[in-house]
């Protein structure tokens, strides 16, 4: 029996895949295809307080090994996430994370305070890296200041931990994620998506509505893993690594580069049972050499 | 909904870019309803990623049948595929047509145009067991882009055509025809698939005459399960009731055209 469990020091999991944010809807949209009981947890879809439109379509493109999206974060806000949604996330049996929004640093604050008072779960990603909400993906993460001061005033009111997700759309992520870090950040998950374009050289308009969207899938993989490995090399706080995982070999690289644990998006899409069967892959991979502890390979990549 | 790793092509039928596909899937075929979907995987590998939303195009206890024209890479190696090779399908998935009790004896206006004729095969073929009356307006640029004339009229059914050059049938836009149609004999529901621009005239035709009307919308999806909120579609609560954008996936594909915001700026 292989010990698939992690420890992120505020919160223990059954094993290191969590569904990511955006790419899993509520929770409760995967059940016909896997039981969420299965996996390490799961990531909410991002909620701002109130209820949020979204951008207009097309919001979605497919690129080389690759897709961009410019959803814009449309969804129901807090008020309803906890009334309808919550309460049924509660008998799953895996842990429950919520990505927390906002359009300014009250927003954040609002978005914890209110969802502290309920029960079902288990911490905060904190976004503030979302790159197709404002023009040109401007957002916290972007700055050292930004970052620190948001992460900061979230901390000081919130009950839970806060994982805090960082953009990789910066000269410098390790900085960023010191920053994070020094701030009170309990973990950092990285990389949020990618800011990208594609053109219709036919009508030559951008494909996106939204002209900017985040690149994501295994196009960003090689880049995601490279600031997992920064990151994870220059914070004590445990790394969330994810960008373009669609096997548990991929899954396992990001852990050997420090990731204590992984979230899963993009390969949702391809397959909805793509998360259990990483699981799945990654137990098989420990067992064929003999691998009693998940955690023991965590941050072992060997550089000489 | 579920994932089919176990379907299986029977058998291929191919006129230039158009394709039909009979697949062997017993339980998607026995669970599928006219205007439902599934999620196709086109390929191995990270090109094409993403799985492609297709119509069911006819379902029966034995499997389904998939219509499509090639439009990229991922339909081009859907259309190369060869009889006896395993399909990974998700499906069947969103809400379809709305079959009403009480359709026998009404007279339903089915219009395709070009490959929106796909979802419409399995609805008349359901509208007709429940003894609606059913003509199928079925419109192309050419004589080469309406190849499925022959299987309605060999199914039994009413189908007139039109093309855009007047290679075959009435001369013009399948809307002009359809115009034409509900002129002589009014129906009493119109279901349509095909170019935005078309089902946005055949609402407006729809809603001068009174008659309800469903309309089959289509959109690049990225997990068609409801999850990513990539496909929306303007579309109101109720008629002439708030906007918001809606995911096609799940709460369509099918909406009721009084519910339908035209006019969404499309690449």
């Amino acid at each position: 029996m292989i010990d698939l469990s992690v420890d992120l020091g505020f919160l223990e999991l059954k094993n290191p895949v969590l569904a990511a944010s955006g790419t899993f809807g509520y929770g409760r949209e995967f059940e016909p295809f896997l039981d969420p009981g299965r996996l390490g947890g799961f990531v909410v879809k991002g909620l701002y307080y109130g209820p949020r439109e979204g951008n207009p379509p097309p919001r979605l493109v497919e690129t080389t090994g690759g897709l961009i999206n410019a959803i814009g974060l449309q969804g129901i806000g807090v008020e309803a996430f906890a009334a309808e949604v919550l309460p049924g996330l509660r008998g799953l049996g895996t842990a429950v994370l919520v990505n927390v929004c906002g359009a300014d640093d009250d927003e954040y604050v609002a978005v914890v305070e209110f969802l502290d008072a309920f029960d079902g779960i288990a911490a905060y990603e904190l976004n503030i890296s979302c790159p197709n909400v404002k023009q040109e993906g401007r957002c916290p993460a972007l700055s050292t200041g930004a970052t620190a001061r948001l992460v900061a005033r979230v901390k000081a009111v919130s009950k839970r931990p806060v994982v805090v997700k960082l953009s990789p759309n910066v000269t410098d992520i390790a900085a960023i994620a010191r920053a994070a870090e020094d701030a009170g950040a309990d973990g950092i998950a990285l990389v949020n998506t990618f800011l990208a374009m594609a053109v219709d050289l036919e009508t030559r308009r951008p494909k996106l509505a939204n002209v900017f969207g985040g690149l994501s899938g295994p196009a960003v993989k090689p880049i995601a893993l490279r600031m997992v490995y920064q990151v994870a090399s220059r914070v004590r706080v445990p790394v969330i690594g994810m960008g373009g995982i669609m096997t548990g070999s991929d899954a396992l690289e990001f852990m050997l580069a420090g990731a204590s644990a992984v979230e899963v998006g993009t390969a949702s899409f391809v397959d909805p049972d793509a998360a259990v069967r990483i699981v799945g892959e990654i137990e098989d991979w420990c067992g064929a050499r003999g691998i009693a502890r998940i955690r023991d390979i965590i941050g072992t990549l060997r550089i000489d | 909904m579920f994932i089919d790793r176990n379907a299986r092509l029977r058998e291929t039928r191919s006129w230039g870019d158009y394709h039909c596909l009979g697949i062997d899937a017993p339980v998607l075929g026995r669970q599928a309803r006219p205007g439902q979907f599934v999620m196709v995987r086109t390929g191995e590998g990270a090109v094409p990623l993403l799985r492609r939303p297709l119509s069911i195009h006819d379902a029966g206890p034995g499997g389904i049948e998939l219509f499509f024209k090639v439009a990229g890479r991922g339909t081009a190696l859907l259309a190369g595929r060869r009889p006896g090779d395993p399909l990974d399908l998700v499906g069947p998935l969103g809400k379809g047509f709305t079959i009403a009790p009480g359709m026998s004896g009404k007279h339903v206006l089915c219009v395709g145009g070009g490959r929106g004729i796909a979802p419409l095969y399995f609805l008349a073929r359901v509208l007709a067991g429940a003894g609606s009356r059913v003509t199928v307006l079925y419109g192309g640029r050419t004589a080469a882009d309406i190849p499925l004339q022959d299987k309605f009229e060999r199914a039994g059914f009413e189908i007139l055509c039109s093309t855009d050059d007047g290679s075959r049938g009435f001369a013009g836009l399948v809307t002009a025809l359809a115009e034409r149609e509900i002129g002589r004999r009014k129906p009493d529901l119109i279901c349509a698939c095909g170019p935005d621009p078309m089902m946005e005239a055949l609402a407006a035709l729809a809603r001068g005459l009174g008659v309800p009307a469903e309309f089959s919308l289509e959109a690049v999806m990225g997990c068609g399960i409801g999850a990513c909120w990539g496909c929306v579609h303007r579309i109101r609560s109720e008629a002439g009731g708030g906007e918001a954008w809606v995911k096609i996936c799940e709460d369509g594909p099918v909406f009721a055209g009084v519910r339908i915001v035209w006019g969404d700026r499309t690449t």
